[in-house]
Formats: structure tokens, sequence, C-alpha cells
């Protein structure tokens, strides 16, 4: 589904990727993991097209997506979200969401000013595909909230609810129980599964050990920019190098 | 919601607009309303850009000086009629608008700001220095009123009034179909988070650079008409002072609201003409009711209105659906909390 | 050769003012990651000062000079704690619009209080010197030897100071200064003690050989942000050399190409420059 291949990223002096090659199998749940600083959301930065790899080839869905803009991987079906969602606090949760689908639409200008049929399809469709992703992750009752007044774990789905509506095939998290409580983490990793029983490819950054263990069907160990380890959950535990550089005694395999 | 009686408000003031000509006590009301008029059409234009995109475009008056000295030359040197002239305005600020947009949104947030600082102040500068063109700091005068239409003759405040009311109604429609259309909701998008919009597919230069020239396109007609009702132009209308009028318009009406800019401009239209002695000082006022403003009450007063009706309307949404999933017994409930 | 020399000598000068006021506007930047827009009005405030104390009070010329940059100081330091400081956390549109409308203030306050017409610093040193074939006004000299002692001993206390040393450390990293215990509240405010002094000084030398009018701050506000674009946004040595760089160019541009488009010279610079390269001479990686 998504191939890396020698991925570097240099910001001067700085390396901030070096040398990552991996893959990320379809209908997957990836995980990256590593301590602050490791590069994971440059990785992501880089995957997205918001910064151009130093070196490397990026190969999304057997089409090389290398150095293309952050608009045109959307399109392609690369969907993301960020450690914080910005969203506009004063108009409703479910009108934050209908801006999700306009890639998938062809309305023009000129269509705005004729008021076409299809402009009205267009918006139509945005709109259901709005209170379809909304329905899915389950945030239908704070459909008309408005985003100022809703919680951060309502917050957090309404960020996964954003990024589906771009109709994606493979969906980068940043973060996604960054900030939410123990209990309503496990109700993230629910959705992030469900997520996959849809047929979604699904790449996280998480810090929190016990959701990514639980979850992931794939890891990889990224420090100091370099991948030092990849693998399942299990073979990670066990993995002498990611127990010293991140994990500590405590995952280390039973 | 309020939408329901959102439209006959608007009749409302539609008929108002349409009678203040009859109840306004002399001619000088008429023109002091209709300059009003022209401003807001400049500035709601600039809502587009400032307040729908988040990016604050220092240069606005600048391309209504475009637009007003189009007219000016076309019409008093080359003896162009004035409604072509006026085509001609919206068109040609709309042209340098895409190539000085094409050039400055590609710097982000303060840069943008002080690069169209910079953009507008060249203008004013190649206005004034261009003596051959556009008669250098004399100015334009004697600029022909608008040509009749038919019966119709624009000779008169009263005609003008009603010229200029036509066009800030077509501006504020053209503009309304806009912010409520997908794309205005691409521009919001943008304002939000430059960063989130482009993940979720927008191509940010291509948008910015429409909502620019679309901006431009606003300042250029409204310089246009400016050049016809005032008769007169001169290099200074380009300055950044007008720039910031426009700006304290969008922010006493709410920045990002459709009517924002109109009720600005004539509130503060109003309020100088009523303290004579502000004439020039009125930035002595002005000055820090920006400050207080963007301190205290940043979202104007429609913003300020809009975001009461939004909260009353979401409650009302929840009210209907408690009492649903209560008579439903369902397990709704607790989700609303 | 004299013409040349008269050139570059009015390129110094100009270079030498423009570099002042683009230090103190990229020093506020730097730190503050606010585009002062009010920092041509602050220069303004300084030669009506200066203006004021010369021509109504009989003050020295030296003397003046420092009551200028006291007021200006002051009036910096104040619109910091009333307005910059407590919209640290909103939107960045909102502290822009902050700035603009303290410019708008201090322009319409002053031009209340003076008139809208032009003044004329009586010159402090009319002398006109003589070194071999080459003759330049003592005046001139004065505003290069001046403007570049200050630049001097204010590189000295940037870098020799712990003060100076915590202005560079806040400006190079907000988040990690506050960290290491570097008390944010005195450094803001020597900045824009700073700001303030070098925009009134610059406007004090620049004054006898020029006029002091209410909008005068505007076009040297714009060619300073010129230069810190091109210089980099908080980079000191930026904005001396682009400082120096529009001084130049402006006066071999009005020598050689047209006097009446002198003013442009730097704008149509700026253009091209970003046309070619969006991340300015000299990137400093402070771009948002």
């Amino acid at each position: 589904m998504l191939e890396i291949q020698g991925l570097t990223k240099r910001f001067g002096g700085l390396t901030a990727v070096r040398d990552v090659t991996t893959t990320f199998e379809k209908n997957r749940i990836n995980a990256i993991i590593g301590p602050n600083g490791a590069g994971k959301t440059t990785f992501f930065n880089l995957v997205s097209g918001y910064h151009k790899p130093t070196t490397g080839r990026i190969i999304f869905d057997g089409q090389d997506v290398t150095g293309l803009r952050p608009d045109h991987v959307a399109k392609l079906g690369v969907a993301r979200t960020f450690q914080s969602t910005t969203l506009f606090d004063k108009a409703t949760v479910l009108d934050n969401l209908i801006v999700g689908h306009r890639l998938r639409t062809t309305s023009t200008f000129w269509d705005v000013v004729l008021n076409t049929k299809r402009l009205k399809e267009d918006e139509h469709r945005c709109r259901a595909k709005a209170e379809e992703v909304l329905d899915f992750v389950g945030l239908s009752s704070v459909a008309h909230h408005l985003a100022a007044d809703i919680s951060q774990e309502e917050r957090k789905r309404v960020a996964f609810a954003l990024a589906l509506a771009t109709d994606p095939k493979i969906v980068l998290l940043d973060e996604p129980a960054g900030g939410v409580n123990p209990e309503e983490t496990l109700g993230l990793a629910e959705l992030i599964r469900k997520m996959i029983r849809k047929g979604l490819t699904v790449c996280l950054i998480e810090h929190k050990m016990d959701m990514i263990m639980s979850l992931a069907d794939k890891i990889v160990v990224l420090d100091h920019g370099e991948m030092i380890a990849q693998g399942t959950p299990a073979q990670i535990r066990s993995d002498q190098r990611v127990i010293e550089a991140y994990l500590g005694a405590d995952y280390a395999a039973a | 919601m309020s939408k329901t009686w959102q439209k006959p408000l608007l009749a409302v003031l539609l008929v108002l607009a349409i009678v203040f000509p009859m109840i306004a006590a002399n001619d000088y009301y008429i023109y002091v309303m209709s300059l009003a008029y022209i401003m807001a059409i400049a500035a709601v234009g600039l809502n587009l850009i400032l307040g729908y995109t988040g990016q604050l475009n220092l240069a606005h008056a600048g391309f209504m000086a475009i637009g007003a000295y189009t007219v000016g030359i076309l019409t008093v040197d080359y003896g162009v009629p004035y409604w072509i002239a006026f085509v001609v305005a919206g068109a040609l600020s709309a042209i340098i608008g895409f190539f000085a947009g094409l050039l400055s949104l590609r710097l982000k947030g303060h840069f943008f700001s002080i690069f169209t600082l910079c953009v507008g102040f060249m203008i004013y500068l190649i206005i004034e220095k261009s003596d051959a063109l556009t008669h250098g700091t004399v100015g334009i005068i004697d600029i022909p009123a608008p040509t009749g239409i038919g019966p119709i003759r624009f000779d008169n405040t009263w005609s003008q009034y009603y010229l200029v009311l036509f066009f800030l109604v077509v501006s504020l429609w053209l503009m309304s179909r806009i912010v409520h259309s997908l794309l205005g909701r691409a521009f919001i998008a943008i304002r939000n988070g430059e960063d989130l919009a482009e993940t979720l597919g927008i191509n940010l230069m291509r948008t910015k650079v429409l909502a620019f020239v679309l901006s431009t396109f606003y300042a250029g007609m409204a310089g246009a008409l400016y050049a016809g009702f005032v008769r007169f132009i001169g290099p200074a209308m380009a300055l950044e002072s007008h720039t910031f009028d426009m700006i304290a318009f969008i922010l006493v009406g709410g920045i990002g609201t459709l009517f924002g800019p109109l009720l600005g401009a004539i509130l503060l239209t109003w309020l100088t003409q009523s303290l004579q002695f502000l004439q020039d000082f009125r930035m002595i006022v002005f000055g820090p009711l920006l400050i207080l403003l963007v301190m205290y009450f940043p979202q104007g007063l429609i913003g300020y209105w809009r975001e009461r009706q939004a909260r009353r309307a979401a409650a009302s949404m929840q009210d209907r659906r408690l009492k649903r999933s209560v008579i439903g017994s369902q397990h709704e409930v607790s989700t609303n909390a | 050769m004299n013409i040349f020399f008269q050139q570059l000598l009015n390129g110094l000068t100009l270079g030498s003012v423009y570099a002042l006021v683009a230090l103190g506007l990229t020093l506020v930047y730097g730190i503050l990651h606010i585009p002062n827009f009010a920092h041509g009005a602050l220069y303004m405030v300084g030669a009506y000062v200066a203006f004021y104390l010369v021509g109504s009070l009989g003050a020295n010329y030296w003397v003046a000079m420092a009551g200028a940059a006291l007021v200006v100081a002051l009036l910096a330091v104040l619109s910091d704690r009333l307005i910059f400081h407590r919209l640290r956390n909103a939107p960045p549109l909102h502290d822009m619009i902050a700035a603009i409308g303290l410019l708008l203030f201090l322009e319409a306050g002053i031009q209340a209080i003076w008139g809208a017409e032009f003044h004329r610093l009586a010159p402090p040193y009319p002398q006109i010197v003589r070194l071999f074939d080459l003759v330049a006004p003592a005046q001139r000299l004065i505003i290069i030897a001046a403007a570049f002692g200050l630049m001097f001993v204010l590189h000295l206390f940037l870098t020799r100071t712990l003060t100076g040393s915590t202005i560079i450390a806040m400006a190079q990293n907000r988040e990690g200064a506050s960290l290491v215990g570097i008390d944010a509240t005195k450094v803001s405010v020597l900045t824009f003690v700073i700001s303030g002094a070098l925009a009134a000084v610059a406007a004090t030398l620049f004054a006898p050989i020029n006029l002091i009018y209410p909008s005068m701050g505007h076009l040297v506000i714009m060619k300073a942000f010129v230069i810190i674009i091109l210089g980099g946004m908080g980079s000191i040595p930026g904005a001396i050399v682009g400082g120096l760089v529009i001084g130049f160019a402006e006066s071999f541009g009005a020598f050689y190409v047209s006097t009446n488009y002198k003013d442009i010279i730097a704008f149509a610079l700026l253009v091209l420059i970003l046309s070619f390269r969006p991340q300015g001479l000299f990137p400093t990686g402070a771009r948002a």
C-alpha cells in the first residue's frame, strides 16, 4: 500500500529522517513509535507531501508520490490528522466537516456564480458525506453543536471524521489519543479498528504503549531519525535495541 | 433557526434603503450615504480575503485607485463611454490583482501583509509620479457621470444613489453566493489553518489567488463607481490609510460576516459626518477604536449577534434531540452532556 | 570621481538611518513576532519631540536627541505593555491590526498638536567639511558616525552583556528561553526600549537635512520592512547590511536612473528579489 524507500530529510545540518525503508500493508494498523524528536512527525510530513524529501522515494498504491504537493497527495487518497486540530469554533461541527469532501467535487467559481445544478449536487454530496463520517465516528449527537463547545475527545473524533471525509485509502493519525483519558483512549482505539473493518489502512504515531501494543499489526521504531527496528508488537517488545533506546525494562518480553 | 426571519429582515432593510432618499432631510445626506455604499462595496471585497480567507491585504485601496483611475483616464483623456470604462476598470483591477496575488501570496502571514503594504505604496507612487498618464499630483478632474441607460439618467444625486445601491445589492448577493458555497468553505478552511486545508486537498495557491482576484475585482468596481460619483480623483486614494479605513469598517461591523463591512461602513461614515470637527482627526478615534476592538470585541457587531444566534440554534437543536430521545427512551441521552 | 563620492556619501547617510530604524523593527520582530507597523510613527514622534525640544525649549541638539529617545522609548514600552503584550495569544491578524491602530492614533495625535505642515529642525552643524578635493556637509558625517557608533555599542551590548545575550536567546528560541528561566517581561520591555530609542535617534539625526511632517514615517517604515525582509526577519547583521544596500541603491538609482522614481527602487528591489527567492536573501527560518 505504502512503500518507503531510503527516505531521508535534512534541515540544514540536521537530519530529521535518515534512510528509512519500510512498507505499510493494506488494511493493517501500522504504528510509528520513538522518543520525542525521533522524526515521527517529519515522517508524516514527508508522506503527506508537506516536506519534500532530500532523498528517497515514496510509493503509494503503486504510484510514485515523492515530492507531490499535499493537496495532490490528498486527492490520491492519503489523509492525515494533526496533533491539534483547529476547527472554526463559531460554526457547528457538521459545518466544519462539509469542506472535507470538497476535493472530490468539481464545481468551479462559475458554478457558484451561476448556481448550477452541479454545484447543488456537489454541496449535497459534501453534506451527506459529512453526516456519514460524523455518524461513523459516533458524533451524530453533537452535529449541531458549536465546535467551540465540544470536548477534547470529541475534537479528536472530529479530526478523524474530517480525514475520513476526504475518502482516503490510508489515514495517517498523529497522536490520535494525545490528551484524552484512558477510558476515552479505548474508545478511540475501537474507532481505529472500525476504520480497518471498513477497509482502510491506518498509520499512527502514538506514545501510549498499551494502546499501540494491543492495536498495531506492525510497529516501526524511529530513534534520532533512524529506523532501529520494525516488526510485530511481540518482536518489538523483545528487541534489545528498542528496549534500550525507548521502551525500558517495563515492556521487555514476558 | 434564525433563517425564518432573516429574509423578512433583509426585505425591510432593502425597503429602508430604497425609501431613504425620500425621507433624507437633504441631498447631502443622500450623497454621504452613496459614498458609504461605495466604500462598503470595496470593504465587502476586502472582507473576502481578510475576513474569510485570513490574509491581511494592505494594498486594497491601491486596487480601488486602479479602478478609479482606469475610469478617469479612459473617460477624460480618451473619451471612452463611462460604462465601457467601467467594465475595463473591473477587468484591469482583477488582472493586476491576479499577478500581484501570484507574487504576494507565496508569502505567508506577516510577510504577506508587509509585502502588500509595499505593493499598495508602489501603486500610489506610480500614480503620483506618472504625470503623463495619471495627471500626477493634480489628479483627474471633471470625470463624467455615468451615462444614462435607456430612459434612466445618472446626472443627479438621487439617481446616482439608486445606481450605487443597485451595485451594492448585486455585490452582496454575489458575495453571499460565494461565501455560502463550497468555495467559501474552502476559503474559511484556509483561514482556520493552511496546513489542515492543504491536507484536505485544497490547492492553497489557487484558492488564495482566486480570493485575492475577486477581492481586487470588488475594489476596482468600487473605484470605478467612486470616479463616476465624486467626479475627481487624486493619488491619495491609493494610500494605505484608506485600506485602514476599510479595515475599521470590517472590524466594527464584523469580520468574516456578509453584512459586517456594510454596517461598519455606514456607522463609521455617519459617525465621522456627525463629528465634523473630527474630519481631519478621525484617526484619533479610529486608531484606539481598532485597538480596543481587536482586544475586547474582535468579532464585531454582526459577529457578536451571529454567535448568539448560532449558540441559541445549537441549544434548540439539542433540546429537540433530547426530547426525542427521552420519548423513545434511547441510550443517546448520556452523550448529550 | 567627486560625484561618485557624493552619491556614496548620500547612500551611506541614508543607509545608516534606515539601518537604525530597521534594527529596532527586526529586534521587536525577532522577540515578539510582531511586525510593528507603528514603528514608523515612533520614528516620526521622535523627530517631533526633538523639534519641540530644540525649537521651543531651546535645548542643545544632543540633549534633544536624548530627550526624544527617552520619550519614544517610553511610548514603545507603553505600547507593548498596554497592547501587544495583552494580544500575545491572539491570532496574528489582531496584533497587526492593533499596530495599525496605534500608527493611526500617533499620526493623528501629532497632527492635532503640530498641524499637517512641514517643519524643519535647524541644522546644528551647518558647516561643510573639506578633505583634499572632497566636500561633505558635517551633518551627514555626524549621521554616519553616530549611527555606526550606536550600532557598535548595540553589538557590544547584545554580545558582551548577560542582558543582551538573553535578548538574542529569546529571539532564537522563545519557548526554550522561558524554560531556562529568562524573564520574558524584562526582555520584551528592554527590546521595546532599544527599538524606540533607535527610532528616535535615527529621526533626530536625519531631521536637520530632512523635513518633519506627520506622515514622514510611512516611507521609512516601509523601507525598513523591505530591509528586514531582504536581510532576514530578526537578523541584526541583515538589518545593517540591508539598510546599506537600500541606501546605496537609492542614492545611485536617483542619480543614474531617475530622481522621480527613487522611492520606488526599494520596493522594486523587493518585488524582484522575492519573485526569485521567496525566502529572502538571508533566510532565518523564522518565516512562519
